[in-house]
């Protein structure tokens, strides 16, 4: 396979993203022996940003893989080699007879593989066939070309170009009529009968010198990977309106509070990608249970018995069938927390705070009810303390007390996930294929889709749904 | 034959035509005592007296009013209009009048007359001295203008215009005066108004110009033959009427133009030529037709840096050429 003229063309990492540095080869596509045309994939990578398939810079056959599946290569290292057929145009263009024996055959060996790909790419090679032109300018013929061609009966794509781009010029098709054109034709388009004095005139034909600079200039256009992730998006425009300046507008100074949310809530939407789920709860067994135990619970404890309580007390027990939920991304491994810290979203007037209740899996509910009770009284009294705001793992957030019925919440990073309790509304729902009247309730969930996926968060939500489900008249608060 | 310069040639032809002819006389600001501000009429005065070369006051419209109407009664006069650039107060007797005279009179009137006009820059004469003010008349059925290059196109075509029987503009160009030194015959000839000239044959690109541009575009060319680019250089000579025999075949030569002048490109003698092109030889065409121009800022600067930076160079046409070719 080793073919004496035969060059061995080293084929590095591309710069897939403008940040990456590195990339980890996935899978080998091509097979050491195997033809590559030019673009096509060779590779499967992974990055941590994209997962791509790395298309060939040359046509050839695969040579050495330099790099094993798995491994992580800088950008620009050599990954393989692959032989490239040497330049004269003998070898790379090879007879109309190769061509259909080898259209019929597996190819094997360097010289049976350029006729394979002429076989199912005849665009491809006859653009192979001249110096090749890359540019935009190689197809568009001028008057002059076009009218000559027309004279002489020529193809004129058949004439290689030594203008801008690899454009034809008139003083293209002159020379290539001057030389005999029609014979020239044969080694490039294997259509004529190709004579041995041809294809040597072929061979001499000089190249002006002066077009070597813009027909390089011309190589250098050719796509390296396929992509254009470094491509920067265009910013808007964002025009401010002249008119009514001081009287339409008041300005708010950002306080230290705001700054750190707007902070954590970018970080957390660059940083994570969101995914959403939503399910649906029967609430009405718990508002029964709420019910029967609120007013005594008051009298009792000096605290009101709110729904978080058993919401809470739900996700707990579902967080502990999945513990997965109660984790944390950390680039090369997921840390998946011990505690089940809940983080409880409380609204002031003018912020959302989460303070942590502490190992919420260790508290019965009525232990749940009375530390959300002094949380969000301190929250509003601004007296929690950095400790209470602190080792969260898991948040919930009651945003039906302010009327949501739906929400996507953003993830109270680093956290793997949050779920929202919207508002109890009392519905017509079809049970054994009757309507009833029943109390219903919406959760949503945010997921880090790094960590958790569809399949895993609906089990989770499943579990929330059959815990709060589940709540009869026998449960016990304490 | 002797070398002469430019300046020395287009004496000559008024010398010579003076000579031949005594119903050919010079008239202009300052070309009498002083023999003009470039020396252009140097000595004439002492030849042929006051009567023949007569100091006019600085009135451009009575230098051309009073030539068109001595024209018009059988004399030959060259009218001198110092710059081109204060040749506008003139431009209603030329355009209005000697243009016309001849078509409004149906043939009974005539108007014999040359107007001579240093046009160009590159003489740090800043705004007022260094206008190419030929698109200006270019446009006017009923005149002719010429723009020579040479020494020897300068006396042909002053002596060919002196002789016409229409209203010539004969502009010649003050960088050449004496920039250019040349063989003149001082034999009689004439250069006939509306022939362009072949001033270089080539395969590759070909060049269009007219007037001092040219003398760049033969420098480029030579310098682009070495590396294998042959140009095929057209002057046009005459402006008004243009030759388009000549534009056509020198366009079919090569299927790539490039139109060159020192006036500036928007409304440029270059327009015109280019449409004759686009009309004439569409199929002929292998690249777009180029235009290399002064640009269109209104006048030429006169501090040295922006005054290089406005003019044409042999630099400036050796990339355009090259460019040309290489397309």
């Amino acid at each position: 396979m080793s073919t004496s003229n035969a060059t061995q063309k080293d084929i590095t990492m591309p710069q897939l993203a403008e940040s990456l540095v590195s990339a980890t080869i996935a899978k080998w596509l091509k097979r050491p022996g195997e033809s590559v045309d030019l673009y096509e994939p060779i590779c499967e990578v992974i990055t941590d940003k994209v997962n791509a398939e790395i298309p060939s810079t040359e046509e050839g056959i695969m040579g050495e893989l330099l790099a094993a599946e798995g491994q992580e290569v800088a950008v620009g290292e050599i990954i393989c080699r692959i032989a490239v057929a040497g330049g004269s145009p003998e070898t790379s263009q090879p007879s109309n007879e190769a061509a259909s024996k080898a259209s019929g055959q597996v190819p094997a060996g360097a010289s049976a593989a350029p006729s394979a790909a002429q076989a199912s790419q005849p665009a491809a090679s006859q653009a192979a066939g001249v110096p090749r032109p890359a540019g935009e300018a190689r197809a568009r013929y001028s008057p002059a070309v076009q009218a000559l061609a027309a004279q002489h009966g020529l193809d004129p794509a058949v004439i290689p170009g030594s203008g801008m781009g690899g454009r034809v010029t008139r003083k293209d098709v002159l020379q290539y009529l001057e030389r005999g054109g029609a014979s020239q034709a044969a080694s490039a388009a294997p259509a004529a009968q190709p004579s041995p004095q041809a294809s040597a005139a072929s061979i001499a034909a000089p190249q002006p010198p002066q077009f070597a600079a813009p027909q390089a200039a011309a190589y250098n256009e050719v796509r390296h990977s396929g992509l254009h992730l470094s491509e920067n998006p265009p910013l808007p425009k964002i025009e401010i309106e002249d008119g009514g300046r001081g009287s339409n507008e008041t300005f708010i100074d950002v306080t230290p509070i705001r700054n750190t949310i707007a902070t954590r809530m970018r970080q957390s939407v660059a940083e994570i990608p969101h995914g959403w789920m939503m399910i649906e709860v029967d609430m009405t067994n718990l508002v029964k249970l709420r019910n029967k135990y609120k007013d005594e619970f008051k009298r009792k404890e000096g605290v009101n018995l709110t729904y978080p309580a058993f919401v809470i007390k739900a996700v707990v027990n579902a967080i502990k069938d999945y513990p997965i939920m109660n984790s944390v991304w950390a680039v090369d491994k997921i840390i998946v927390k011990r505690d089940i810290n809940i983080s409880l979203a409380v609204g002031t007037e003018d912020s959302v705070l989460t303070p942590v209740i502490k190992k919420a899996d260790q508290k019965n509910i009525a232990g749940l009810a009375m530390e959300i009770d002094d949380l969000a009284r301190r929250t509003r009294e601004r007296t929690l303390k950095l400790d209470d705001m602190q080792g969260g793992t898991f948040t919930v957030n009651n945003t039906g007390s302010f009327g949501s019925i739906l929400s996507q919440p953003i993830i109270n990073y680093p956290q793997a996930a949050q779920l929202t309790f919207e508002s109890i509304v009392k519905r017509p729902v079809v049970i054994n294929d009757m309507v009833g009247v029943r109390s219903m309730a919406n959760f949503c969930l945010s997921l880090d889709h790094r960590i958790l996926d569809g399949l895993i968060c609906g089990r989770f939500l499943q579990r929330v749904k059959e815990n709060l489900e589940g709540y009869s008249m026998d449960t016990k608060l304490y | 034959m002797p070398m002469m310069e430019y300046i020395d040639a287009i004496r000559l032809a008024m010398k010579e035509e003076m000579e031949q002819d005594p119903s050919v006389f010079v008239l202009g600001e300052d070309v009498g005592v002083k023999g003009g501000v470039f020396t252009t009429t140097k000595g004439l005065q002492d030849q042929f007296g006051e009567d023949r070369v007569i100091d006019t006051p600085l009135a451009e419209s009575a230098i051309a009013g009073v030539a068109i109407g001595a024209a018009m009664v059988g004399m030959k006069p060259i009218a001198e209009m110092q710059y081109s650039d204060f040749m506008l107060p003139a431009t209603n007797q030329i355009i209005s009048e000697a243009a016309k005279i001849r078509y409004r009179s149906n043939n009974d009137w005539d108007c014999p007359v040359v107007v001579r006009a240093p046009i160009g820059g590159g003489i740090f004469g800043g705004l007022y001295h260094s206008q190419c003010p030929e698109s200006i008349f270019f446009g006017t059925p009923g005149l002719k203008i010429v723009a020579p290059y040479s020494a020897y196109d300068a006396k042909g075509l002053l002596k060919a215009a002196i002789r016409d029987p229409d209203p010539v503009l004969f502009f010649e160009n003050k960088k050449c005066y004496k920039l250019i030194k040349e063989d003149v015959p001082d034999d009689d000839y004439v250069v006939p108004i509306g022939k362009a000239n072949l001033l270089r044959e080539g395969d590759d690109i070909t060049v269009i110009s007219y007037s001092l541009p040219l003398h760049f575009a033969m420098q480029a060319a030579e310098e682009l033959e070495k590396e294998g680019i042959t140009s095929h250089i057209l002057d046009l000579r005459s402006l008004q009427p243009l030759d388009k025999d000549a534009i056509v075949e020198a366009v079919r030569r090569t299927g790539k133009v490039l139109i060159v002048h020192e006036d500036n490109k928007t409304g440029g003698i270059g327009g015109e030529v280019a449409a004759i092109i686009a009309e004439e030889c569409l199929y002929d065409l292998d690249a777009p037709i180029r235009r290399l121009c002064g640009p269109d800022a209104p006048a030429m600067p006169i501090n040295p840096p922006q005054e290089k930076f406005f003019m044409l160079s042999k630099d400036k046409l050796l990339d355009a050429m090259r460019e040309l070719a290489l397309y």
